[in-house]
């Protein structure tokens, strides 16, 4: 079986945001950039699968400028077979994302695609959710624990207070919550091996952005707290203001 | 021209959620500056009183009935894209839950229309409709321009407040609707317990590596129960196995913004403070007074929360007796 698993290139979670000159976008100077860590989730998914069926192929794709053959590289030599990079210099939105994603999954012919839950750059959480649309696959999003049996799936995904089991079948779209597995990590010999996969390049299909970023700015900084005191006998005080000034108890 | 806000009002075990009804008064408010009507549906079996989103400015609600739509599934998407249709909505509204984040996006595709989830803040300029919302886990903002036709927003929940309902109720229509097959179907519902889910609670009462050992949690769970909070966890003590995933508030666990959050023991690491920096009150108690927690808290103790909390939990229960 053929497996997709698509994959976006994001700042590392620790490094600091500086905003850059467009009043748009972050500055990339003295910014790592690496897979999006749900993504790890997503190719370690993709690869399980694989080997348990004993057979199949899969194949990364990333959507974005050059670079992203970077994060491509990375699930190379995590064991993806091959990649390929949907080429944009320029920013799209989050359903022009899903349209290229979309268009080459179906020249692929693939039945199984796995997205991370979310990016987290914009931290949208809806590519996965909107390239199932598009394509019309049954999806399963936030998920942390997944089952394929012939074509049926059996999921459990993450909802506020607990999980629900939901079942569905092929072709599916499955969005990987941390949880789902413990990704592998590239041995030496991925690494090696990984040079010699090819990575294909072409133009993303055309789409248009209806979500248009005009402006980034930073959270308006908190007023200074105040330390109340300290021990517990700052604790009548403490008291005091969470009711009379906060009015929260 | 703008022609209607719709409003989805999600339901489980038929119950309406709060974040609904902030989605509701968000769209009565849209719809006024915008000259437009706006109207809610509710897909489900049993709903509990739907007029009741009369009291945050809605003044029709739909529901669309069948008994195989008590849970969620993909005729959600279907009954909902062919409603916004029917009705020709042009501004879709969601709360940002689990089951809004899986929606908002089908709907998006479907209708071929922008979304700006997780939203902090709206503003209407002409036939745009801007948005804030934020990124970098919560270390930037971004304002956003829908352009597209059709424009959905999914709404942080708590951010913006429903505040007390009114007694006006909706007019409430109820469609029998038919269901074929379900293609993806939650087949069961696996609770955490009883417990109150951080990502919807009021007051969250957070523990970390402080609390010293997962025993000693129980004062965290103490003042919890005093104050009718969920707990919540920072990573340190989910990765020791003191506390399961679904309490870690942060970057790699649930984003939160209660009325009241307290952190205990917690240090408050970037990655923590992602997760619950857009909380109204923050409350740290923690010996280190150069944590950089207290640069976020609004009131914070320096001292040990073992000497700390248990006066705490006495001085609330005063308190409360009057
Ligand atoms: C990619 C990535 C993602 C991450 N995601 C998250 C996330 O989602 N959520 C999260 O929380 N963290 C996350 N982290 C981890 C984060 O960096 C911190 O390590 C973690 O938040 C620390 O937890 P803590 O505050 O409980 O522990 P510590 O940093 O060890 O802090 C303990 C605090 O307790 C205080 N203390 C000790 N004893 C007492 C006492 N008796 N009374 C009062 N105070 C006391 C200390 O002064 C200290 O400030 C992530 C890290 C990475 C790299
Ligand atoms: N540019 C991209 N190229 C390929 N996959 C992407 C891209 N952006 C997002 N994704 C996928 O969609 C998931 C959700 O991203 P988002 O909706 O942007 O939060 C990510 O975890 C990736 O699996």
């Amino acid at each position: 079986m053929k497996i997709i698993v698509c994959v976006s290139h994001v700042p590392d979670t620790a490094t600091k945001i500086n905003l850059g000159a467009d009043g748009k976008s972050i500055d990339n100077n003295g910014v790592t950039f690496v897979v999006n860590p749900y993504d790890e989730y997503a190719i370690e998914e993709a690869l399980k699968t694989k080997e348990s069926l004993g057979e199949g192929e899969v194949i990364a794709i990333s959507v974005g400028p050059e670079v992203n053959k970077e994060t491509i590289k990375k699930a190379l030599a995590m064991g993806v077979d091959r990649g390929i990079l949907l080429k944009d210099e320029n920013p799209r939105d989050s359903l022009a994302v899903a349209k290229a994603l979309a268009d080459e999954i179906k020249q692929e012919g693939a039945e199984l695609v796995f997205f991370g839950k979310q990016s987290v750059d914009y931290d949208n959480s809806v590519v996965g959710q909107m390239t199932a649309e598009l394509l019309g696959f049954n999806s399963v999003s936030v998920v942390v624990d997944f089952k394929l049996d012939g074509t049926n799936i059996v999921a459990e995904r993450e909802i506020e207070g607990g999980r629900e089991v939901v079942e569905t079948s092929l072709p599916a779209i499955i969005t990987a919550q941390k949880g789902l597995n413990e990704p592998r990590y590239a041995s030496l010999k991925g690494i090696m091996a990984a040079k010699k996969k090819p990575i294909d390049e072409k133009p993303a299909a055309e789409a248009k952005s209806y979500v248009e970023v005009v402006e980034m700015k930073r959270p308006a900084p908190k007023a200074a707290g105040k330390i109340v005191g300290s021990d517990a006998s700052a604790v009548p005080e403490l008291v005091r203001l969470l009711r009379e000034e906060a009015k929260v108890i | 021209m703008a022609n209607k806000v719709l409003v989805f009002l999600e339901q489980r075990n038929g119950q309406i959620k709060k974040a609904s009804f902030e989605a509701a008064k968000v769209g009565a408010e849209l719809a006024a500056k915008l000259g437009i009507e706006a109207e809610a549906v509710v897909i489900g079996n049993e709903v509990e009183s739907p007029e009741k989103v009369g009291g945050f400015g809605i003044k029709k609600v739909t529901h669309l009935k069948n008994a195989l739509l008590e849970n969620y599934s993909d005729a959600y998407k279907e009954l909902l894209t062919s409603y916004t249709n029917e009705i020709n909505a042009d501004y879709l509204l969601f709360g940002n839950t689990a089951m809004g984040k899986d929606l908002a996006p089908k709907l998006s595709a479907k209708l071929d229309a922008g979304a700006a989830m997780d939203i902090l803040a709206y503003e209407v300029e002409g036939e745009n409709l801007k948005a804030t919302r934020p990124v970098y886990a919560g270390k930037a903002l971004i304002n956003v321009n829908i352009t597209s036709a059709i424009k959905i927003l999914s709404l942080r929940p708590n951010v913006f407040n429903a505040g007390e309902a009114t007694t006006d109720t909706a007019e409430v229509t109820v469609k029998e609707v038919e269901v074929t097959e379900l293609k993806t179907k939650v087949t069961e519902l696996k609770k955490a317990g009883d417990k109150l889910d951080v990502s919807e609670a009021e007051f969250i009462v957070a523990g970390g590596r402080g609390l010293k050992e997962a025993d000693k949690f129980s004062l965290v769970e103490d003042l919890a129960k005093e104050l009718g909070a969920a707990i919540g966890a920072s990573r340190a003590v989910v990765d020791a196995g003191w506390r399961p995933h679904s309490e870690q508030v942060g970057q790699t666990g649930k984003t939160v913004s209660p009325t009241l959050y307290i952190a205990l023991g917690i240090s408050g690491a970037i990655q923590h403070l992602a997760g619950m920096r857009s909380s109204k009150y923050i409350v740290a108690i923690n010996k280190d007074a150069d944590a950089p927690i207290f640069q976020i808290a609004d009131y914070g103790i320096t001292g040990d929360v073992f000497e700390v909390v248990p006066a705490l939990i006495e001085e609330i229960k005063k308190v409360k007796n009057g």
